[in-house]
């Protein structure tokens, strides 16, 4: 284990004592402004070629004046740390927009505002340090599913090419003053691996070393990733980073989160962190959880030792994350259990070395040294003999299903 | 992944990309095996889990060696280190533990790389090479094992175990002995990984004791006596005579008719070989003072061993079931002799562990899995009184009081069988039992059991059991003296359960269906006018070939009636299962030849294509292309689920052309069976003490009758209706669902409603047809059946109607002349309400 940095000394010894409280959604709050295409541009790209309206990241730079308003709701609502409008700061989501180039500016100035609004709020209550938490989104690309149904094994982007785009945003969140690294909204763990990886590399290059919470989103009540894993195999995967805390956002309500809440936190040896949405959407896309229901919920997380942090994620408002501050207050956090040393792997599911399992069988058919009909198959690259058609899987699991997915954060344009 | 002529980082890529898309593959973790670190990388880029990586070493320093292992941790992985070093592989124990060692040291002290996620390969090398200095190789594995364990805390070990008996090339039957007594010291000092074919793998217990004593001296470097042949010469002169003829022929191996007659016992119980077994069991009982010895002593022993492996996940169902039967025929010889007994001396009963009444409920015909239920039991020395299927309550309870049972189990696998076990369980309290009631069953849940059957039944206990595999540990939970305990946490459970049932109902939101039907999809059927059938009417099939139905069995299902999960022919090679699902397809292939030969099963049809038209949800059926009176009506449920996306809302009559678009269009129905006969060869084999074939047969019957549907679908599609004339799929095609057009069956997620039966058979006279009857619960007898309605439409497809509200219900019952309270009744699992307190709030 390597020590742990002078920030994550003091927000782990502030945890010790209370729940620390996580802002809510920042989507939400930009959409009651109502800005017109114009509003989006600014001056700066009144010019721009391709449309702008939506890409809420960009306010940053042409409406601070709004992002930083919204930072100050939220920590007058008592949040200890907000978190940096960059949802969708990473070169590969600004290509939409054509904005490859602005990434770095946007990450910078997303915790230039969230700084300043914190330096404004300890001003006023030196008593009560905040936290800028750097937000890096899932991008709108999958390094390990196929969007091509027919072809399983094509990918719309690469762990490389994540890793780079990670590393910037990363530089960008560092040298605007972020506190914390927030690797949010996960549905492909392999997207958190590559940013996981390029904070570590961005870190050694930086000679610094900054906490790092990691939330995965379970995408429906089939308890899963989008990407298949559950919540104990998707913690095997990221475990390694030594995070500050792990948990989930997103997707999910309170109610539909709590299970899975709770494996995180029974397993999990660091701090647990849960924002989720206001309630499941109605039929008109809306999170309509009021505040004080919202606020019944995960105090129960609270109150049954679940979690270290909380907050909000899309729907979610001032008003909500002030319900959970009273909610939260006086209640002692969960502690972190001590869990055995084994060996921890997984796949889809997870799979844990125990004492009662004196022999794992590593399969060996497909080793080229191992199978001579395997060694056939890869030399003339015939693999779509050893799997069956995904087309007719598809149309088995469709009508198997009866579960939705929610549409994740990144889609429904920022938290 | 090596090999000089391939691609290999491309092959790495494109491999894990496609298994990532497979859930059955992508569902375990991956080991990414290559020499060079160019491949390993590619390949740890392309997986979302925690993989192992093999291997790193200090073969090129140290630098190089740290250098991997932070890129190992950085990536996430688990790591297998190889005792390899700048000099070269690790051969002696010296120079094995030297570099494991000195690698461990430097990953935990200067990588920070956890204990726990290194594996150390000491390297296994070919031993009888003829070359003495190999001779100590496999001793020097295992000791280096045994040292890891004690000295590098937390550590793994593993090895590619093949590599052991390269020298015996083309001897499988040698090698597989070899790498089972290696693995068999080399597990005991440690080794807790490997990389074995775990389809060639002999049991240590079970290989021929001279070539295992063989196989022992090479891999153990046995020196032998002065004089002799060394254990190299012995086992090379030896080896031929244990080859086989290459084709890997099975020779049935004897040797355990040597053994006493206790172990003899144990072997037939463990291996479920039923040949020798009354004439053991009678040598058994000439050597004990009473016959009940036997049975408590080497038969029960043996059961026991059984029910460790199957408890230990070494042995699976079917194996057990065969053992059961073993065990039932060395009972049933032992009867006579038992009876006769107690003629002479007024003895008792042999003690049971314990008492258990069985029944699938009234109006209930599926009983598959309560006879696998019934079976474990027995295993495990619990009387169980099986009454059978179609049980009213009380005959049960009656039985239950007669014989003083100490549980009664109810199963069902329909929906209306939900609500029976509810009126099971009023009576229990009624009459004053107080006996567990285990409830189990395909659609049984913990949910409905603890918001619906528990409340019913406060004097007692309601179980929920999840499958076979879980009933012994219940029952014999609630006859010990924790039963108490779990008593109390079960009850504290369903109450959670059924608070978090309310909260949950509560807050679901349904769409009246005013506006569910708005949201109806609007299917053109003007452009493309739907085909007219080419006859009109029903015609019927008697005695089909059941030779070509079998053809199209889909195999899955039937590995999971047996609680074997992995889909078919996969599942023949999984690692797990493999060897376990080969011997039942093995039993399952020589019965079905049987029952097709000797004709022990009669499949019969009937199917029917009638002028059709939607009304509303509904679907009007006519007689002929007039269309004037409707001489049926299907009707229709539409989901009234709340989405936000633009998605429609279903009722099977949207896949018909309505009414008022004056297209003509059809709808067809059919309903097959291919269990003529069945319960007479269930009975037959029940009165053999033969459970397992009794099982298989109702199994097979299953999977036939629903083959049968699969291909009559198919002739339909082709032939009778004709509208995809041109359709050319194989079996498998057919599994997955690749054609066009649906046959959904009433009681199932796109028409919940099992009353809709009764519309289909009387248009079809399906019963005077083929036979089949229908049962007050609308349960199809026999219960190897399927029936449905045929839909033609390129758009239709299966969906599920999920819960609905109050305003449809009302709507549908108008609309079938039933009474609210009868249709609340059949709907029980999809009201979106609680009926009860709506007609609560309306008394106040």
């Amino acid at each position: 284990m390597r020590a742990p940095s002078r920030t994550e000394a003091r927000l782990r010894a502030l945890a010790a004592e209370r729940i620390l409280v996580i802002d809510g959604a920042m989507g939400t709050m930009i959409q009651q402004h109502r800005l017109d295409e114009a509003g989006y541009r600014g001056d700066r790209f009144k010019d721009w070629p391709r449309d702008l309206k939506g890409n809420n990241d960009l306010l940053s730079l042409t409406q601070p004046d709004i992002i930083r308003d919204i930072h100050r709701q939220y920590l007058d609502a008592g949040a200890d740390m907000v978190e940096t409008n960059t949802f969708s700061s990473t070169t590969i989501a600004q290509a939409d927009y054509g904005m490859e180039a602005l990434a770095y500016e946007l990450n910078f100035e997303g915790a230039r505002l969230a700084r300043e609004a914190c330096v404004a709020a300890e001003a006023a209550d030196p008593s009560r340090p905040r936290f800028v938490a750097g937000a890096i989104g899932p991008t709108n690309r999958t390094a390990s599913l196929s969007p091509d149904v027919n072809r399983p094994g094509f990918r719309a982007t690469s762990f490389d090419e994540l890793r780079a785009a990670y590393a910037e945003a990363t530089r960008g969140l560092i040298d605007g003053g972020a506190d914390v690294i927030l690797v949010e909204t996960v549905f492909d763990t392999l997207n958190a691996k590559a940013a996981l990886f390029a904070i570590d590399e961005v870190f050694e290059e930086k000679g610094v070393r900054l906490p790092v919470m990691v939330s995965g989103t379970i995408t429906d009540l089939s308890g899963r990733t989008l990407s298949g894993q559950t919540a104990e195999a998707f913690w095997y995967s990221v475990r390694h980073a030594e995070l500050f805390t792990i948990g989930l956002n997103c997707a999910l309500g309170a109610r539909e989160m709590r299970e899975h809440v709770a494996d995180l936190s029974r397993l999990a040896d660091t701090l647990v962190c849960a924002y989720p949405n206001a309630g499941l959407p109605n039929e008109f896309g809306e999170y309509d959880e009021s505040p004080e229901a919202m606020a019944k919920l995960v105090g129960e997380f609270a109150r049954s030792g679940l979690v270290n942090v909380l907050g909000g994620c899309c729907g979610t408002t001032p008003d909500h994350i002030r319900a959970i501050v009273e909610a939260v207050a006086g209640v002692a956090p969960r502690k972190v259990p001590e869990i055995d040393r084994r060996l921890r792997l997984s796949g889809l599911e997870p799979f844990v070395k125990t004492p009662e399992i004196p022999f794992v069988n590593v399969g060996e058919r497909t080793n080229v040294t191992g199978s001579a009909k395997f060694r056939k198959l890869i030399r003339e690259a015939e693999f779509t003999a050893r799997s069956t058609s995904p087309a007719s899987r598809w149309r088995a699991a469709r009508r198997c299903s009866t579960s939705t997915w929610t549409r994740a954060c990144s889609t429904a344009k920022g938290r | 992944m090596d090999e000089g002529l391939l691609d290999s980082e491309g092959a790495m890529i494109e491999f894990l990309n496609l298994i990532a898309s497979e859930p059955d593959i992508a569902r375990v973790p991956v080991m990414i095996d290559s020499s060079k670190w160019s491949i390993i990388e590619e390949g740890l880029k392309r997986v979302q889990g925690k993989p192992i990586v093999n291997s790193i070493s200090l073969k090129e320093g140290e630098e190089a060696f740290i250098h991997h292992a932070r890129l190992v941790r950085r990536y996430g992985a688990a790591v297998v280190v190889m005792a390899f070093d700048e000099k070269g592989q690790a051969d002696t124990l010296a120079r094995k533990t030297e570099i494991c060692k000195r690698s461990y040291d430097i990953l935990t002290q200067t990588v920070g790389f956890p204990p726990e996620d290194i594996i150390f390969d000491p390297n296994i090398f070919a031993v009888a090479t003829g070359i003495e200095e190999h001779d100590n190789y496999g001793v020097d594995f295992i000791e280096a094992t045994g040292w890891i364990m004690n000295h590098l805390p937390h550590a793994h070990v593993s090895g590619g175990v093949s590599n052991l008996s390269f020298s015996f090339r083309g001897n499988e039957p040698v090698r597989e002995a070899m790498h089972s007594v290696f693995l068999y010291h080399a597990i005991a000092k440690g080794m807790d990984f490997g990389i074995v074919n775990a389809g060639q793998l002999a049991v240590y217990d079970d290989i021929d004791p001279v070539l295992r004593e063989l196989c022992e001296d090479v891999v153990l470097n046995r020196k032998p006596a002065p004089g002799a042949l060394s254990a190299t010469e012995r086992l090379v002169e030896e080896a031929p005579r244990f080859k086989g003829d290459g084709a890997k022929q099975r020779v049935v191996d004897l040797s355990w008719r040597e053994w006493p007659v206790e172990k003899r016992l144990e072997h037939a119980l463990v291996s479920g070989i039923t040949e020798y077994i009354e004439a053991d069991t009678e040598e058994a009982r000439l050597t004990v003072a009473r016959p009940l010895h036997v049975i408590e002593g080497p038969l029960m022993a043996g059961m026991n061993v059984v029910g460790d492996l199957f408890g230990s996940g070494k042995m699976f169902l079917p194996q057990v079931v065969k053992s059961a039967r073993v065990m039932k025929q060395a009972v049933a010889w032992l009867m006579p002799f038992m009876e006769q007994e107690k003629r002479d001396m007024g003895l008792t009963d042999r003690p049971a562990a314990g008492k258990i009444v069985m029944a699938t409920v009234k109006g209930d015909v599926h009983d598959i899995g309560k006879n696998i239920v019934g079976v474990v039991l027995q295993c495990n020395n619990y009387e169980v009184i099986d009454l059978g299927v179609m049980v009213p309550f009380q005959k049960i309870l009656d039985t239950a009081k007669a014989v003083n049972a100490d549980i009664i189990g109810l199963s069902g696998l329909i929906t209306p069988s939900l609500d029976e076990m509810c009126v099971v369980a009023a009576e229990m309290e009624r009459q004053g039992f107080d006996v567990p009631l285990l409830i189990g069953g395909a659609t049984t849940s913990r949910v409905h059991t603890a918001v619906k059957i528990h409340p019913n039944y406060a004097r007692g206990q309601a179980v929920y059991v999840t499958d076979a595999s879980r009933a012994v540990g219940v029952v014999s939970t609630l006859l010990g003296d924790k039963r108490d305990g779990y008593i109390a946490d079960t009850r504290a459970e369903y109450v959670k359960l059924a608070e978090a049932h309310a909260r949950g109902q509560a807050d679901k939101r349904r769409l009246p269906l005013a506006s569910a039907r708005a949201k109806a999809p609007k299917y053109d059927f003007a452009s493309v006018p739907p085909k007219a059938p080419s006859f009109i009417g029903t015609k019927a099939f008697d005695d089909y070939d059941i030779g070509e139905i079998a053809r199209y069995i889909d195999w899955t299902p039937f590995f999971s009636t047996w609680e074997m999960k992995g889909a078919y022919p996969a599942i023949l090679e999984d690692e797990h299962y493999g060897p376990a699902a080969r011997a039942l397809f093995e039993d399952a292939q020589a019965m079905l030849k049987q029952m097709i030969d000797e004709k022990w099963l009669t499949a019969r049809a009937v199917i029917g294509l009638w002028p059709a038209n939607a009304v509303g949800d509904d679907i009007e059926v006519y007689a002929d292309e007039s269309r004037t009176t409707p001489i049926a009506r299907f009707h229709g449920l539409r989901q009234q689920i709340a989405r936000d996306s633009a998605r429609a809302n279903m009722s099977i009559s949207d896949f018909v052309a309505p009414k008022a678009t004056g297209v003509a269009d059809y709808v067809g129905g059919f309903a097959v069976t291919a269990g003529i006969g069945e319960d007479v060869v269930a009975e037959r084999f029940a009165r053999a003490n033969d459970d397992y074939s009794k099982i298989l047969s109702q199994a097979l019957a299953d999977r036939l009758a629903e083959a049968f549907a699969e291909h009559m679908h198919q002739r339909v599609r082709k032939e009778f209706w004709g509208y995809v004339a041109d359709e050319d799929l194989t079996p498998q095609a057919l599994i997955a669902e690749e054609y066009v057009g649906i046959r959904p069956a009433a009681g199932y997620p796109a028409q919940p409603d099992h009353t809709e039966k009764r519309t289909l058979f009387d248009l079809l006279d399906a019963e005077a047809a083929t036979g089949i009857t229908l049962t007050e619960s609308f349960a199809m007898w026999p219960a190897a059946a399927v029936s449905g309605l045929y839909f033609s439409h390129p758009e239709s497809h299966y969906f599920g109607v999920g819960k609905i509200e109050r305003d449809q219900v009302e709507d549908y019952a108008a609309r079938k002349g039933m009474s609210v309270a009868e249709t609340e009744r059949w709907l029980a699992p999809i009201l979106n309400y609680d009926p009860a307190r709506i007609l609560e709030a309306a008394a106040e």
